[in-house]
């Protein structure tokens, strides 16, 4: 049975996280999507920080930003970053230089050939190399566009440079999470914006093709990422809507006032600043969930105290029993700790390092990776698979990262029908090829 | 105004809190008839704050509010056998069903795929549930901490001596709904353009593990390289990196790649950054010149509001962005002068400014159309609709499968 996107065929001119997961959602989907690239511009954060870095930088930093196969740069680095490489899978990938004219005609083929267009970049990216909503809409009148800027295309913020982080900033997000003693300069960078924004976006593309498919006009989605965070935080919106109240940061603690709620120690192999510490989150939502964690405690006296039954006495003492329960669970493991807690009906887990994931007896039932090869014989590595289940139209990896250029031949012939006398004429005037120019550092 | 792109389609909603009710919720603003199905104490998310001007009651919840804009509301206890003909009913009107109920319930009241599948054979239904329907974990609860400490990349948030930290609120959750959507909106375009009918198993923790809020990162970068994501030793401090102090707040420079250039430009080409030193390659590696920057960078930031420095930043296409709170943002004036908010007029609370919509769709718009609904305000409606009579409801509510 075909995949529910399939037929679909989308042109992904998107860069770091949250455009790029718009269009993994519709490749994993089953859309064809296809990457536009050009071997003469290096965007930065799409394919890694730079085209070719160090071997120096490759051996230093954490794992998310400079982890490369094997702690090498590798032959074509800028296919095997790890910030980004997990946004490649089910994706083809096609070079063609935009910034020119023969670059915006091939483009425009292939824009009379797709469905959808999906693009991130700075507002006003497009219209300065000649192919903005106007070039589009003249290739293909009924092509769904969707733009995901940071905080739109029009007002005084709309040239803002912005990676998720920032438009956190600026919506709130930053001021109302992290430690509530400690000053906001200690708050490490989220992405959930990029995360919401892909999503979405997804959605709205896929919207917006129903409303095409009845009534026969494409459209112009606007997607500010900013404002399409907003959702994140309603409750603080809420609360200021509705009392003026302008809510701060609790830490770990539950929005809802519910406690005991907060993250406890763990018996650790080590501590922060090597990755064995060891935590374990516990939430109790209401008073039978406390009785579940007084039982797998083995009811210590102080929890019997009358005060602690209902959820208003255990949040005037919020701190106190933090300190008790971070001595009960300070001795014991995370994962014995989850399967006591929950087999006493209380929510917890351990607070998982990105390592564990794959020991994880969930992760390994629900095949959440897969091993593939990556391009150039670099390795084979445990990839993210799609993460949703259909039972009639199951999603898989159909294509592994891709690499640049890797579907030239395919969408250049097949997609576009050029002959093999133009293809060589463009691979000559390099529109065509998998590296970039080795000027670009 | 037209109608939003999902107009025309049915969707049975029997989702609660917050991760479901998002998904329905997209689909409600944009369109869809939401019926939501609720228990007849109510959403639980009914029960939690924050409450309009400090007062609890069942229609005051900000939560509820936010959460379940353009729905209408039935309420049906689904446990009485009296309520399985109006979920049948139900199943032969919508286009899809949306379900967050524990993993197995459904199927233990007769009402899960087993069930929906041999009545219709068109119809997709999406399950959201903690861990899906046949983990090893299936019968595990979460809270938005337990989901994103588990399943998120909280393990490297904060510093290495203190515990890790969560995001705000029911983030998470959110994060989760928004995922949903874009499942249940395929399985709707399978539904609608090759009649398949089928069963979206959507759990929250592998919707984290998978997700992009850099656990896919972090995964990754350990399996290539064997190299761990840790959290920060402290705060923040690169070139520039980091929140920094400025006269009326904090303003945020972190994950800007260095580019001297630019910064040049946003301080105004200061005599001290004319040094060559600054100019050299990597210079954002080497520690004595990354703390010798931040010593000369901070008096700068001191004495300029984070709207000054972030205006400059803005100038000089310099990464930035100002820590605003949630008043700050009901008073600016891009948001609003954009059309952002929005508002909705509710019988007992009155207009209610709120979030408005999470992108622009201009052939086929987001919109309010009507405020969340009050429990079972749109019971007779709905019923009636169906087809039952007056006094076929009214023999449902003497049941107490309705009320």
């Amino acid at each position: 049975m075909p995949l529910p996107l399939s037929g679909i065929r989308v042109i992904d001119l998107t860069v770091v996280w949250a455009g790029t997961f718009a269009t993994t959602l519709l490749a994993d989907l089953g859309a064809e999507v296809i990457k536009v690239e050009n071997m003469h511009v290096w965007q930065p954060m799409t394919r890694g920080g730079q085209a070719r870095p160090s071997p120096a930088l490759v051996k230093a930093g954490a794992g998310w930003a400079t982890g490369y196969p094997n702690s090498e740069p590798g032959p074509r680095p800028w296919n095997y970053c790890p910030t980004f490489v997990q946004q490649y899978r089910n994706k083809h990938s096609m070079t063609v230089d935009l910034v020119s004219d023969e670059g915006r005609e091939i483009f425009a083929r292939l824009v009379s050939e797709s469905d959808a267009l999906v693009e991130n970049n700075a507002t006003g990216t497009l219209e300065k190399i000649g192919i903005g909503p106007d070039f589009l809409r003249e290739a293909r009148d009924d092509l769904v566009m969707l733009r995901m800027p940071a905080y739109g295309s029009d007002g005084p913020y709309r040239y803002a440079r912005a990676l998720g982080v920032h438009l956190e900033s600026v919506m709130g997000h930053t001021l109302l999470r992290g430690y509530p003693d400690l000053d906001p300069s200690y708050i490490t960078s989220i992405f959930s914006g990029d995360y919401v924004a892909g999503a979405h976006g997804a959605f709205a593309v896929m919207s917006a093709l129903r409303h095409r498919r009845r009534s026969g006009e494409g459209q112009l989605i606007e997607l500010a990422q900013a404002e399409c965070a907003g959702g994140m935080l309603a409750q603080a919106f809420m609360d200021f809507s509705f009392n003026g109240v302008v809510q701060e940061r609790i830490g770990n603690r539950s929005v809802d006032g519910f406690a005991p709620y907060n993250l406890y120690p763990a018996l650790s192999d080590g501590d922060g600043s090597d990755g064995g510490d060891r935590w374990i989150s516990i939430s109790v939502l209401d008073d039978d969930q406390w009785l579940g964690l007084r039982e797998a405690m083995g009811d210590p006296d102080w929890a019997r105290d009358a005060d602690l039954r209902h959820n208003e006495g255990r949040l005037a003492r919020h701190d106190e029993l933090d300190e008790r329960i971070s001595v009960w669970t300070s001795t014991r493991n995370d994962y014995e700790l989850m399967h006591l807690l929950q087999s006493h009906g209380v929510p917890a887990a351990p607070v998982l390092e990105a390592a564990r994931i794959y020991d994880d007896p969930h992760v390994q039932h629900r095949q959440l990776n897969e091993v593939h090869e990556l391009y150039d014989g670099v390795g084979a590595f445990r990839f993210n698979k799609p993460f949703i289940r259909f039972s009639e139209t199951p999603l898989g990896i159909r294509k592994p990262p891709v690499a640049l250029g890797e579907d030239n031949d395919y969408v250049y012939r097949e997609v576009l029908g050029y002959s093999d006398d133009e293809i060589a004429g463009f691979v000559e005037r390099g529109h065509i090829g998998m590296d970039y120019d080795p000027d670009i550092p | 105004m037209n109608p939003g792109p999902l107009d025309g389609v049915t969707v049975l909603d029997l989702t609660e809190h917050i991760a479901g009710p998002y998904c329905t919720k997209l689909f409600a603003d944009f369109g869809a008839d939401v019926i939501k199905v609720e228990r007849p104490d109510g959403d639980p998310s009914r029960s939690v704050g924050p409450w309009h001007q400090g007062i609890q009651g069942p229609e005051r919840s900000g939560t509820f509010f936010y959460f379940n804009t353009n729905k209408r509301s039935l309420v049906l206890d689904i446990e009485r056998p009296e309520a399985v003909t109006v979920i049948e009913r139900l199943l032969a009107r919508a286009d899809i069903v949306v379900e967050s109920q524990p993993a197995g319930r459904l199927d233990s009241l007769g009402l899960g795929w087993e069930r929906v599948s041999s009545l219709r054979d068109d119809l997709p239904m999406v399950s959201i549930t903690p861990f899906g329907q046949d983990s090893p974990y299936r019968d595990f609860k979460i809270s938005d901490l337990v989901l994103y400490g588990f399943a998120g990349e909280m393990y490297s948030i904060g510093v290495q001596d203190r515990e890790p930290v969560k995001m705000y609120g029911t983030a998470s959750l959110v994060e989760c709904g928004a995922a949903a959507a874009t499942g249940a909106m395929a399985a709707l375009t399978a539904a609608e353009l090759q009649g398949v009918g089928q069963h979206v198993d959507f759990s929250m923790a592998d919707a984290q593990f998978n997700g992009v809020d850099r656990r896919h990162a972090a995964t990754i970068g350990f399996e290539f390289a064997g190299r761990r994501s840790l959290r920060a030793p402290g705060p923040a401090a690169g070139m520039l990196a980091g929140v920094y102090p400025c006269a009326d707040g904090y303003i945020e420079f972190s994950g800007a790649a260095i580019r001297i250039p630019r910064l040049n430009e946003m301080l105004g080409r200061p005599d001290w950054l004319q040094d060559e030193k600054w100019w050299q390659p990597g210079v954002g590696l080497i520690a004595d010149l990354v703390d010798e920057f931040n010593g000369l960078f901070l008096p700068w930031a001191l004495e300029r509001t984070k709207r000054e420095i972030w205006e400059a930043a803005r100038e000089a296409k310099v990464l930035c962005g100002p820590l605003f709170s949630v008043d700050e943002l009901f008073e600016d004036t891009h948001f609003s002068d954009r059309g952002f908010w929005s508002t909705a007029e509710h019988d007992e609370l009155g207009e209610v400014k709120l979030l408005g919509r999470p992108l622009t769709m201009p052939a086929s718009p987001w919109s309010i159309r009507r405020p969340p609904p009050r429990l079972g305000e749109h019971t007779d409606e709905v019923l009636s609709e169906l087809g039952f009579e007056d006094s076929e409801i009214a023999e449902l509510r003497a049941s107490g499968a309705t009320s």
